[in-house]
């Protein structure tokens, strides 16, 4: 069987400032983060052929090829699940160009999610199937969905708020050490942790991610092109999706065992495709809309048994010089909130030797997407 | 009060509609196979039953007895009609039927009371509850399932 293991790899990426406002309008951040991932990559734009979304990505291809000088693109695909398309953007991307559906292909997201609009306030589009069973109710947000299956984690499994202080507290020390971080200033104490407001009990303020104007890019290519580009290749070593039997999306209330997520279908498909294990992994990058989404990935791509996520926070293990430091620019929770794609250029970083937080000799990288939805994940290797 | 402003109001699909229908006479009742094979009971209502794949369906009442599988106390920021109600709770049922199926509801003190009628420090995992049925909306054109903790 044809396999996509280590067949392409990343050749550039590229992004905007964060900020909770930028002046700059999506299409124009969209532009300038592909701009920069293609001059990193020392690629012309007119020899981009692919392109790799979200559905909630406001700027289609047409208007991006047309404004960075594409030529004929041959692939475009858009991935749904909001955060839970991040990585499912390169492994579209990975199997066009390897099954020569195009050559160069490029994966955004651009988002004013920081100046703009609470995606939630608007409940016209709130309100399909599942949402009647739902927000009547006052289970409005994200946040109030997935602080639900937090609760019954932490009532489960005796983990506590300081474990999810353990994971706050990790990326907010990366982002101390990242100037591009919007809470690059701004260090995090337990007191402050343990004090904050709630926004849905038992979440606090701290458990969740920023609300962030910014945009990112990467472009893809073989693994043989690669290697003629500008930096060291970074391989698409293993990637996956995952959609669970009888999977509900956020609101995954309704069958046997609502806190086993995509993440654990995305690390099956995953794993059996890679060359190494979780034990081989130098350094994750984990979607962190919500805290609790770390320990459940923890589980569910199996560097720990079930319901032993919280207890793998304990001392230091998620820090760097830890069992395994994640989220090293800072994550969703203190880099910056963009649909989960800095984890993606912060991991290329990672095996570059390029990171702010640098892993020494980091040669292994997992980023996943957003748990809690249908997901996705990629193994990166140097 | 603006209708933006009014609490959200089941937006109702075709797969949907019986639960409603039935839960506006008081009755609590859940989708089940048809297939006397099967039988099986899902939730959210679809079209065909995904051990069996049969069409026909059938709505089976439950007791409207269950226990408190998880709960969440949101606080602002939330729209309108919730921000002036918060800190309320929010809370899934598991019925006592089908443990698997957790309805998304409010505890609150009678029918027709306030989503914060309920201290949160009352509020317990495994707590037994019972459903109770409130006309809200225009005209009480809809009718919502809440829960009343079991004495
Ligand atoms: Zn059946």
């Amino acid at each position: 069987m044809a396999t996509l293991k280590d067949a392409t790899a990343i050749a550039g990426i590229g992004q905007t400032a964060f900020a909770k406002r930028l002046p700059e309008s999506e299409k124009t951040l969209a532009c300038r983060a592909i701009l920069a991932a293609l001059d990193d990559a020392g690629i012309a734009p007119s020899e981009v052929d692919g392109f790799a979304s979200y559905t909630m990505e406001e700027t289609d291809e047409v208007e991006v090829a047309k404004a960075i000088g594409a030529g004929d693109v041959t692939f475009f695909s858009k991935v749904g699940y909001g955060g839970g398309g991040s990585c499912a953007t390169l492994a579209h991307l990975a199997a066009a160009v390897a099954t020569g559906q195009a050559s160069v292909g490029v994966a955004w997201r651009s988002r004013k999610r920081g100046s703009g609009p609470r995606p939630w306030k608007n409940t016209a589009v709130q309100l399909p199937t599942p949402a009647q069973w739902t927000r009547p109710y006052g289970l409005l947000r994200p946040a109030d969905e997935i602080g639900m299956l937090a609760r019954r984690y932490l009532h489960e499994y005796g983990a506590t708020r300081d474990h999810l202080f353990n994971v706050a507290l990790a990326c907010r020390n990366r982002a101390n050490q990242n100037p591009a971080a919007i809470m690059y200033d701004h260090p995090l104490t337990r007191e402050m942790y343990m004090t904050s407001r709630w926004i849905s009990e038992p979440l606090c303020l701290f458990d969740n991610c920023l609300e962030t104007d910014g945009a990112l890019a990467c472009v893809i290519v073989s693994a043989e092109r690669a290697r003629d580009c500008r930096h060291k290749p970074v391989y698409l070593h293993s990637v996956a999706q995952g959609l669970p039997a009888q999977h509900h999306g956020m609101v995954n209330y309704w069958n046997d065992d609502p806190l086993t997520g995509p993440a654990w279908t995305a690390a099956r498909q995953l794993w059996k495709q890679a060359d190494f294990g979780p034990e081989d992994v130098d350094v994750a990058q984990i979607y962190d809309a919500f805290t609790p989404l770390v320990p459940l990935s923890l589980e569910g791509y199996g560097f720990c048994g079930r319901g032993e996520g919280g207890a793998f926070t304990e001392g230091g293990a998620l820090e760097i010089g830890g069992r395994l430091p994640v989220n090293t620019g800072g994550g969703g929770l203190s880099e910056a909130y963009v649909h989960g794609f800095n984890l993606i250029t912060e991991g290329v970083k990672q095996l570059r030797g390029t990171s702010t937080a640098q892993v020494p000799d980091a040669a292994t990288c997992l980023v996943t997407a957003g748990e809690g939805v249908p997901t996705s994940a990629v193994l990166l290797r140097s | 009060m603006t209708v933006d402003d009014s609490p959200l109001l089941p937006v109702v699909d075709e797969d949907g509609a019986p639960f409603w229908e039935y839960a506006a006479r008081g009755e609590l009742r859940v989708q089940a196979c048809a297939s006397p094979a099967c039988g099986e009971l899902r939730f959210p209502p679809r079209p065909c039953c995904p051990h069996c794949g049969s069409f026909e369906s059938a709505w089976r009442e439950m007791s409207g007895r269950g226990r408190l599988w998880s709960y969440v106390v949101p606080h602002p920021p939330l729209l309108p009609a919730y921000a002036e109600q918060a800190p309320y709770n929010a809370v899934l049922v598991e019925l006592a039927e089908a443990p698997r199926i957790r309805l998304a509801g409010n505890v609150v003190a009678g029918p027709d009371a306030p989503l914060n009628s309920v201290d949160p420090a009352r509020l317990r995992i495994g707590a037994p509850v019972r459903a109770v049925f409130c006309p809200a909306g225009p005209g009480g054109g809809v009718t919502l399932v809440r829960w009343l903790l079991e004495r």
